[in-house]
């Protein structure tokens, strides 16, 4: 890849006979934005620890700028972090703390005042020079954090879920500062979060990771309607889980029913046969429950359990015949549905995914790459 | 306190009483008492009398106490010395052991203060006589020919004082250490400092609390702690600790005794407010 800040090989690597990451593989190109998205414990924190270079792999290689990163001390990585905790020097003011990286470098006095000064100058916190940490809001904090990783313009810049303490609405707001300043630095940044929306809202590419490996790698629009697992499908955007087994097949269009009903969806290039297990991922709001249709018309019968409105959302939540949850989100709050109703739960064939189609684990190894 | 104090029962101040009163008693009593002793005279056979004199103070400063003063700093500083050389890094890597490990550790260090500290001293004198187990095993490894003779000597007695206040430094750099989050010395490397570096700015600054509190458990029991120079160091090196006693229990000159604790009260007052000017200018 032309470009291309970093390289990961097939990272493995353990703590005390557990498996954290399991062959992880990854480039980033210059200027790029990628997400590292999963929920705690699935390697995230550890991949960006190895990057940084506080962790060693046990096998694999991690290549920056083309150089092999093996044994090579944080201190001499053009990489810097930003910490979940934002870890701040608490015995320093704000300016010795973003100075920091130019101060060990032995920076003459002037040029680093002058750059501590542009420093603060990029995140909004001119002013604060002579504070604590301690005497900072959480919001001042992380920009303190923000300032102090960036000042040495490293080639990339790892962030560890640097909104996660923050309230929703300065995580709205400063989620566009990063995405403002990641653009206006032209440094590529690995960011960590466990929240879908963050990573959709900000990424050039998400990297959906699970038990110490990616399980899709892709821009957020393909990830979010292309997905390749159940486990993406559900975890970004929350979809229905269907499986069943292939009935009929007509060209692209797949037929199928089971003790819940019956539907159909398109083989995506895919070619079933007969008689196959397949999965399906279907999005609420792409999916309509229905009073009073006829038994001819297919689709999946269930019970209305419950119903809820989320921000301009109903969803609708269905106990299906054979056993299951199906939630349907539509816009508007009017619905003739009632808890206790029955009803169809219909869709487009287009609309039902398949995923699941590579044996589980998902890409391993080189594989990621073709993505 | 916040303006809004709120209304005290009547009998709120009885708790505080004992506080005070032993205060009172055991503090701010004796000092005064010592301080007025330090002016009197003493009675030619026993006692002091009512005569007001500078005489005692005066005193102090024949070479031959100055001297006492100056040998007693040296030891203290170099026991000190040598207590936060060992102590610190014992400290601060402590702090770094799994819980199950520092449980023990701790153990270990505490054990021997189950036993009276007198006892203990009568302990090195078995290592460090003439043939002791000291002197036995270093020429079993073949690297003395003979004894050396290490008891009543000034060494035994640096020994001896280091034994005795090593656990207290090394508590205190502990506690201080225990409290270091190390994502920040991570944060450092990360940031282009080396491990010394890392080190020098910001673990060893984040523990200078634990190490200023250390210094004032070591150095102020150094310049008074007379028994250890006594036992290990026979009657070879005098200290203003031994002076004193030796004033007070021997020559029974109590107002000379008076005298040289007020100067030693002085003296390490001193120090410890210099350590104090120190430590917040690092800080």
């Amino acid at each position: 890849m032309a470009g291309s800040i970093l390289r990961l090989e097939n990272i493995k690597k353990g703590f005390g006979g557990v498996d954290v990451l399991n062959g992880v593989s990854l480039e980033v190109a210059q200027g790029e934005f990628v997400t590292l998205l999963g929920s705690s414990g699935c390697g995230k924190t550890t991949t960006l620890r190895i990057i940084a270079g506080l962790e060693q792999p046990d096998s694999g290689r991690v290549l920056l700028g083309g150089a092999d990163m093996a044994g090579v001390p944080p201190e001499r990585r053009d990489v810097n972090t930003v910490f979940q905790s934002y870890a701040l020097f608490p015995h320093m003011t704000v300016e010795q703390n973003v100075g920091y990286a130019l101060k060990v470098r032995r920076v003459p006095k002037p040029e680093l005042a002058q750059r501590v000064r542009e420093a603060l100058a990029l995140v909004q916190l001119e002013g604060f020079e002579k504070r604590k940490p301690s005497q900072l809001s959480g919001g001042q904090r992380q920009r303190v954090a923000i300032a102090r990783a960036v000042i040495n313009r490293p080639k990339l810049l790892l962030l560890d879920e640097p909104l996660g303490a923050l309230d929703l609405q300065l995580r709205r707001q400063m989620q566009q500062e990063l995405k403002r300043l990641q653009k206006k630095l032209g440094i590529s940044f690995i960011y960590i979060t466990h929240d879908q929306e963050e990573a959709l809202n900000m990424s050039d590419r998400v990297a959906v990771m699970k038990d110490g490996l990616f399980q899709q790698i892709g821009p957020p629009e393909e990830v979010y309607s292309r997905p390749r697992t159940s486990y993406v499908a559900r975890f970004v955007g929350a979809a229905n889980i269907l499986h069943c087994n292939v009935g009929q097949v007509e060209g692209e269009l797949v037929r199928f029913a089971n003790a819940q009903g019956s539907g159909a969806f398109l083989a995506q290039g895919h070619s079933f046969q007969p008689g196959e297990p397949a999965t399906l991922a279907i999005r609420g709001e792409q999916a309509q429950a229905v009073k009073g249709l006829d038994r001819s018309v297919p689709g999946l019968l269930g019970v209305v359990k419950e119903k809820s409105f989320a921000g301009g959302l109903l969803r609708v939540t269905l106990e299906l015949a054979g056993g299951g949850e199906f939630v349907c989100s539509r816009q508007g709050l009017d619905s003739d549905l009632a808890p206790g109703d029955q009803a169809k739960i219909v869709w487009e064939p287009e609309h039902a995914w398949p995923v699941d189609l590579e044996p589980a684990g998902g890409p391993e190894g080189e594989g990621a790459e073709a993505l | 306190m916040k303006s809004k104090v709120r209304p005290q029962k009547g009998w709120m101040w009885l708790t505080l009483l004992p506080l005070y009163v032993f205060t009172l008693l055991f503090v701010l009593g004796p000092l005064v008492y010592m301080v007025v002793l330090s002016f009197l005279t003493r009675e030619e056979v026993w006692g002091v009398r009512l005569d007001f004199t500078l005489e005692n103070y005066a005193n102090i400063f024949e070479p031959v106490y100055l001297r006492t003063f100056w040998e007693s700093l040296k030891l203290a500083f170099l026991s000190t010395g040598l207590v936060v050389a060992i102590g610190y890094p014992f400290g601060y890597f402590m702090a770094k052991l799994t819980a199950r490990w520092k449980k023990r550790v701790t153990l270990f260090l505490m054990i021997p203060f189950w036993t009276s500290s007198l006892l203990r001293l009568y302990g090195w004198i078995i290592i460090f006589r003439a043939g002791g187990i000291f002197d036995r095993l270093l020429m079993a490894l073949h690297i003395t020919s003979e004894p050396l003779k290490l008891l009543y000597t000034y060494p035994a007695v640096v020994v001896g004082m280091v034994y005795a206040l090593l656990p207290f430094m090394i508590f205190s750099v502990y506690s201080s250490a225990e409290k270091l989050d190390f994502s920040l010395v991570e944060a450092a490397r990360d940031l282009g400092a080396s491990p010394l570096k890392a080190f020098l700015t910001v673990s060893l600054k984040l523990t200078l609390p634990g190490l200023f509190s250390g210094l004032v458990l070591t150095f102020v029991p150094s310049m008074g702690l007379f028994f250890i120079a006594d036992i290990l160091g026979g009657n070879k090196v005098v200290l203003v600790g031994s002076l004193i006693q030796e004033q007070l229990m021997k020559a029974r000159n109590w107002p000379f005794a008076a005298a040289l604790s007020i100067a030693l009260l002085l003296l390490t007052t001193v120090f410890l407010w210099l350590s104090r000017r120190l430590s917040k200018e690092s800080s």
